[in-house]
């Protein structure tokens, strides 16, 4: 893009306009996948509970972002008389900025990224870690019990789930010997067994647990105990209303997107589609190949925050000592021993045994998702229409 | 006056004033703000020079560790509802005195060094960084032995100091635990898991 724009004017006035593009794409980006996602949050919570979900905003509800949106706008902003006014302004811009700079080295397609850089996934780790200064501040400068409980829990939390998350994403690194998300894409180009998640079976035990780890430090459910309302309230967000209580929210929906990204990257194959064996955007041209390349990369990332949702709706709510528990006695060593295994791995094991390797998990986990599926749909004797509720008979 | 002096200047212009800001605000919490503008613009200077590493790493480093640990501290240890520093007159000047003096001091040293050629040239890469980390490819020269002497020692000051920071067991004459005290300490204290700063107790 800057090659182009530099035809037309100076090198500096091209510098800050496309700059100034690739921010207001982000921007857009972030945007509009958080009013989606919100929906989508709302709608497959109705479903999991029995419930329709919004219904009346737009055909199967869909505008219903624009009507939280509109009614958050109009609502007073107010800030508590003890709070720390200034901290109190920033602190949901500070979360949020930290967010939406993971985008910049997040690459959609192949070098279809606003800045390349030859360490984006150490980056996107780093800024990513930023957040949490964000809501401990708003935690802090609430001036209420509530929110410094969940500030407190909150910086526990995330600092604690960022080593086993770092570790496991050293363990692809290991095996694709770069940090360039970019080129971690490029190197997975072809059918969905050259994805590093098959590579071998420390990578796809470490893509799980780069999941599980990621879902918490994004304070996603199960391990949202920053804003545990059946004990806190709301958490750090309790005195938030209005317009900075839904950046919060925008924050929370662009870091769940930035990390499942950061997955489909590291471990899922990155924009290819796992089904052409060769690079979509030097076959198809640029303009399909690449929109080809951002949908399949969105679609991916979108299916493992629709996960987010899935597990935040299923399963119940950890306790602060379970948090860390599962944490520091489980993750960390499950993580190191990866990271060992996969050293191992890389230096002993012999090129045909990693071939077969690939086929046999790849398929394998294929097969193993057509049988829950396939059991799923046709398992279960469900009256076609309706669903039971609490009617339904009990089980024997 | 091309683009890259510009932003120099920018950037080192919001460190600048976030070092100020640091100094000047009585809050505590108020001045980690400041010093987060501070690193994340020492960071921005980094990442203007094409040291991404070393950006990355101040980030991750700094902001995300050093910095959430000074607020942690603050949320943890002070007494009233928002902990503030009573700074007297005659520190103000001693430190006033002690900052211009160093600032003169390094302001004169850079000034000495004169003007170096820069070259176009791209910094190292990490897996180079790396490889001359552990002393491949530069006659054997490597760094692995102090950084893992530092590591391992810092890892030992940690545990010696969460061992410390842990509540002491009371042991009776014959081995066993009091077991009054042993229940109250569970009701006291948080989660057991050696995890010291967690605000609940154990149902």
């Amino acid at each position: 893009m800057l090659a182009t724009l530099e035809q037309y004017m100076p090198h500096w006035a091209a510098v800050l306009t496309a700059a100034g593009i690739s921010a207001g794409v982000l921007l857009g980006f972030v945007g509009v996948s958080a009013f989606l996602y919100i929906w989508a949050e709302r709608k497959v919570s109705g479903r999991i509970q029995d419930r329709l979900g919004p219904t009346r905003t737009g055909p199967i509800g869909i505008l219903q972002s624009l009507a939280d949106g509109i009614k958050l706008i109009t609502k007073e902003d107010t800030a508590p008389d003890g709070s720390d006014k200034l901290l109190f302004r920033i602190a949901p811009y500070l979360a949020f900025c930290a967010s939406f700079t993971a985008f910049l080295a997040l690459p959609f397609g192949k070098d279809l990224v606003s800045q390349e850089l030859s360490t984006a996934a150490f980056f996107v780790l780093a800024v990513l870690s930023g957040e949490v200064f964000g809501v401990l501040l708003a935690g802090y400068s609430s001036g209420s019990k509530w929110a410094l409980f969940g500030g407190v829990r909150e910086a526990a939390q995330v600092v604690s789930y960022e080593v086993p998350r770092s570790l496991c994403v050293v363990v692809p690194v290991c095996v694709m010997g770069t940090l360039s998300l970019n080129a971690m894409g490029a190197q997975q180009t072809g059918w969905f067994w050259n994805w590093t998640a098959f590579h071998d079976p420390f990578n796809l035990l470490a893509f799980m647990v780069f999941f599980i780890t990621a879902t918490a430090s994004c304070k996603r459910a199960p391990f949202d105990l920053a804003e545990a309302e059946s004990e806190l309230v709301a958490g750090f967000h309790t005195e938030y209303s209005g317009f900075r209580w839904s950046v919060f929210f925008l924050a929370e929906y662009a870091s769940m997107f930035a990390v499942s990204g950061l997955a489909c990257l590291l471990f899922l194959g990155g924009w290819h589609s796992g089904f052409l064996p060769f690079e979509p955007s030097e076959q198809f041209g640029p303009w399909a190949g690449n929109l080809l390349n951002a949908a399949v990369f969105v679609g991916k990332a979108t299916l493992l925050v629709l996960v987010m949702m899935w597990m935040r709706w299923s399963l119940p709510r950890l306790r602060i000592d379970q948090v860390m528990t599962t944490c520091l006695k489980y993750f960390l060593p499950i993580a190191c021993g990866l990271l060992v295994g996969v050293c191992i791995w890389q230096l002993w094991v012999q090129p045909y045994v990693g071939d077969w390797t690939k086929y046999v998990l790849s398929f394998g986990t294929l097969a193993g998702m057509v049988f829950v599926m396939a059991v799923a749909t046709f398992g279960k004797v469900a009256p076609k229409g309706i669903s039971e509720g609490v009617w339904a008979k009990p089980a024997l | 006056m091309n683009l890259a002096v510009v932003l120099f200047a920018a950037v080192a212009a919001v460190t600048a004033l976030g070092a100020v800001g640091v100094a000047a605000s009585r809050s505590m919490v108020r001045a980690g703000v400041w010093l987060l503008v501070t690193l994340a613009g020492v960071a921005g200077l980094y990442f203007l020079l094409g040291a991404e590493f070393l950006g990355a790493a101040q980030l991750i480093i700094y902001v995300g560790g050093t910095l959430v640990l000074v607020v942690f501290g603050v949320m943890i240890t002070s007494q009233g509802p928002f902990a503030v520093l009573q700074t007297k007159r005659m520190e103000w000047v001693i430190g006033g005195l002690l900052a211009g003096g160093l600032f003169a001091l390094l302001a004169v040293a850079s000034m000495q060094l004169g003007q170096r050629e820069t070259t176009e040239a791209t910094s190292p890469a990490v897996h180079e960084l790396g490889l001359s980390f552990l002393g491949v490819g530069q006659g054997g020269k490597s760094y692995l032995l102090p950084f893992e002497i530092v590591s391992v020692h810092l890892l030992v000051v940690l545990v010696a100091a969460a061992y410390l920071a842990r509540a002491k067991k009371r042991v009776d004459p014959d081995g066993r635990r009091d077991p009054i005290e042993t229940t109250l300490k569970l009701e006291t204290l948080p989660a057991g898991s050696g995890q010291p700063n967690s605000s609940e107790a154990r149902p």
